[in-house]
């Protein structure tokens, strides 16, 4: 769009991924932290799709949009798993009782 | 302030006020739904950018997928007194100052790059142009045909630009595709989903407390 | 975005008392039916009380306003007309009249006597449940049937968003109403609403798997996902419509199937069954919030008979070529006008299709219903998809055509098929693009 440029799109995109990453760092139900992820994902796909439309990059970005979006709910049915199991054996859910290994 | 203009800001701040929602609250329940919210909200960003296909598959993978199997998750572990797992104070604040920082650290260095420059070299939807002449009237978003035909390898946004000369040899050149990499991805989605279904599956909980 | 010629006629006296003074009708009526859309229109249309001139801004967000308004109409009455609907048919169906008295002998104003009933019973939180969450819940599920609106044309060319992901775009936003569901069960604060919701929104996403399936077949045929398209390609006779494919015949029925699961109507309603659960993830819901649930599942049966409608039974066409005749004698409008009333009357009969079958099979238990779906409809959605895409390859090869008719059914029209595609584009793109940039 001619009224609004990709600065204000990468910004967005910058806010999402740093409240991800505050999300993944801060959070202690393990839940909690596969949002951190999410948020990190979507915030580099809006990321990719403005520069589809605002760069040379074009079609390429849309596609890797896709392959993230793709590949993103797959990790998640993996962590969630993951998840489901810490809890089996922990009987909570929250990561910072999952110490076995610490030295 | 034209009507796009006014569309973006309303979804941005929606976006930006659900991350926010979600890095702040303490209730799992509703960071789930202030991840609907903002993942929605992105959805429609990306129908703004003219991504129409990328907008539908999130709506539809992400929020209709993901966020739906997050919430499962929640449901079958945040049960009772674990819905809400506080961190201390001291923690919060030193994470929002961390988060503060760098978030002015990401955006000046985007800001800093002067994308007018690139952006004037781009016609509007020059690719989705290309792509769709002939079959479809030209129309911001209108991007279904050339993803598709992309993943096919045909790259229809350069292939149908070629000069009929071709190269030094004659030999006009096409693009590759994405057809590996969404064949790939599509053995790996296999993969992953019969990992997850037998990593996840009914086993008998450990009879011991932590 | 696209844009709306829809009942013009019925907006015009309105506007014309509140909009314009010192212009005649006549010119107005010319310049209302020339402009391409809406917006276009009230931007030469001047405020009376200032004498200014409205603005791009300001006539885009009126005319979405009207837009709204209108797929906002299109989403309340139907339901309101199918819970009448489904009261006499059931009665029928159990020997009996149902309503009869309000509104006359039918009982035509039973839905609303029903919401003004609803409207005024008391507003009821349980102490045990997540305040904001259990009061967004029904706003939820509402939204996300009422969205999925936007893409289902009603007649050639009067759909609200001519987008060329239609189809997708109107799957993706239903998957919303998982979310709804969910948000509704758990947070009403009781067991029997969790279990509802789970076992429910369980179903509801199992069941979406195979509905998009099949709703590929005749998407293969046609080689779009442009509803409007779609169901253009299946125009001038009985014999384009996509039903009358080997493939898209089963994929109807298995879609018809998958549909009335994913709306949780009977023979698949664990989840609001009386004898199931108490009530399912509605236990909790009373008077309008409880109302707004059944508004959406109305609405929802309503989408996907008119998806089936386009995507197999052909649309807005009648099948004998009276359209094309009506269009070239009386004009376009009116050939729209009969074709939306076609259009009605088909989702109608599927819609009371859904209500017969309602009243008339037995449920399935919650197992049963995870059984056909995963097992049996899955499988059968994957072969008939597999053979959809193949049909036309085995055809190409032995006869040379892609159809057996030969028509455009399988067959790409390549020129612009939309009505008024040119002014597709918001006003600051086309000034840009007429720049050359």
């Amino acid at each position: 769009m001619e009224a609004v440029g990709p600065n204000p799109f990468l910004f967005v995109g910058a806010v999402l991924f740093v409240c991800g990453v505050v999300c993944m760092t801060t959070k202690r139900n393990g839940i909690g932290v596969l949002m951190g992820v999410e948020l990190v994902l979507n915030g580099a796909s809006l990321n990719f799709v403005t520069f589809s439309r605002f760069t040379p990059l074009g079609l390429d970005g849309q596609v890797f949009s896709l392959f993230v979006i793709v590949l993103a709910a797959a990790e998640a049915a993996v962590a969630l798993a993951i998840a489901l199991n810490f809890y089996n054996n922990h009987l909570t859910i929250d990561v910072d009782r999952g110490d076995e290994l610490h030295g | 302030m034209s009507v796009e203009t006014l569309l973006f800001w309303l979804f941005a701040i929606l976006t930006c006020g659900g991350a926010i929602s979600v890095a702040v609250s303490e209730s799992v329940v509703r960071m789930a739904f202030s991840l609907v919210l903002c993942l929605g909200s992105v959805a429609v960003m990306f129908l703004l950018l003219g991504a129409d296909f990328v907008g539908a598959t999130q709506l539809m993978v992400y929020v209709g997928g993901t966020v739906v199997l997050l919430v499962f998750g929640i449901m079958l572990t945040a049960t009772g007194p674990f819905t809400k797992i506080k961190s201390s104070g001291a923690d919060a604040i030193l994470s929002g100052l961390v988060g503060v920082i760098f978030l002015f650290i990401v955006s000046t260095t985007v800001t800093a790059v002067r994308w007018d420059d690139v952006s004037q070299r781009v016609a509007v939807g020059a690719h989705q142009k290309a792509a769709s002449h002939g079959f479809n009237p030209e129309q911001q978003g209108n991007t279904t045909r050339p993803l598709g035909l992309s993943f096919l390898s045909i790259r229809a946004d350069r292939d149908l630009k070629l000069s009929a000369g071709g190269d030094a040899n004659g030999v006009a050149s096409l693009s590759s595709g994405y057809l590996l990499p969404f064949e790939i991805v599509s053995i790996h989605l296999l993969v992953v989903l019969v990992g997850a279904s037998y990593l996840a599956r009914a086993k008998r909980r450990a009879a011991t407390s932590q | 975005m696209g844009h709306v010629h829809r009942s013009y006629l019925a907006n015009f006296r309105q506007q014309r008392h509140k909009i314009v003074s010192g212009q005649s009708a006549e010119r107005m009526m010319d310049t209302l039916l020339a402009a391409n859309s809406l917006a276009e229109f009230l931007q030469t249309q001047t405020i009376p009380v200032c004498g200014c001139p409205i603005d791009a801004t300001t006539a885009m967000v009126l005319a979405a306003i009207v837009h709204v308004a209108l797929v906002g109409a299109w989403f309340g009455l139907p339901a309101g007309l199918f819970i009448w609907a489904e009261r006499k048919v059931s009665a029928r169906i159990q020997d009996r009249l149902g309503p009869t008295r309000t509104g006359g002998r039918f009982g035509w104003l039973q839905s609303l006597a029903d919401g003004v009933k609803l409207i005024q019973k008391e507003d009821l939180v349980p102490a045990d449940a997540d305040g904001l969450m259990f009061r967004l819940a029904p706003y939820i599920v509402v939204v996300a049937s009422f969205a999925a609106y936007m893409v289902l044309p009603f007649s050639d060319g009067w759909s609200a968003l001519g987008l060329d992901v239609g189809l997708f775009l109107a799957f993706a936003i239903l998957s919303l109403e998982v979310l709804g569901v969910i948000l509704a069960g758990y947070s009403s604060g009781s067991k029997w609403a969790l279990f509802g919701a789970i076992r429910e929104s369980a179903q509801m996403v199992s069941y979406e798997i195979p509905m998009a399936i099949c709703a590929l077949c005749p998407i293969v045929t046609a080689g779009t996902l442009n509803l409007t398209e779609v169901a253009q390609l299946q125009g001038g006779g009985v014999w384009n419509w996509n039903i009358l494919h080997p493939f898209n015949f089963f994929a109807f029925f298995v879609y018809f199937t998958c549909a009335t699961a994913s709306c949780k109507r009977a023979p698949f309603d664990l989840a609001e069954a009386e004898s199931e659960l108490v009530a399912g993830f509605l236990t909790e819901y009373s008077g309008m919030r409880w109302s707004f649930f059944f508004l959406a599942e109305y609405a929802s049966m309503f989408l996907v008979s008119g998806l089936a409608t386009v995507l197999f039974l052909g649309g807005w066409d009648d099948g004998f070529g009276v359209l094309g005749v009506v269009k070239a004698n009386a004009g376009s409008f009116v050939a729209n006008a009969l074709g939306l009333v076609i259009f009605l009357k088909k989702a109608s009969l599927l819609v009371c299709v859904q209500i017969w079958v309602r009243w008339t099979l037995p449920r399935l238990r919650i197992d049963q219903v995870m059984t056909t779906c995963l097992k049996y409809l899955i499988p059968i959605a994957c072969v008939l998809f597999a053979g959809a895409v193949a049909y036309p390859l085995a055809l190409a090869k032995m006869s040379g055509k892609t159809s057996i008719m030969g028509g455009p059914s399988g067959g790409r029209i390549a020129q612009p098929s939309r009505v008024g595609a040119e002014s597709v584009r918001l006003p600051g793109v086309a000034a840009a693009e007429r720049s050359g940039r």
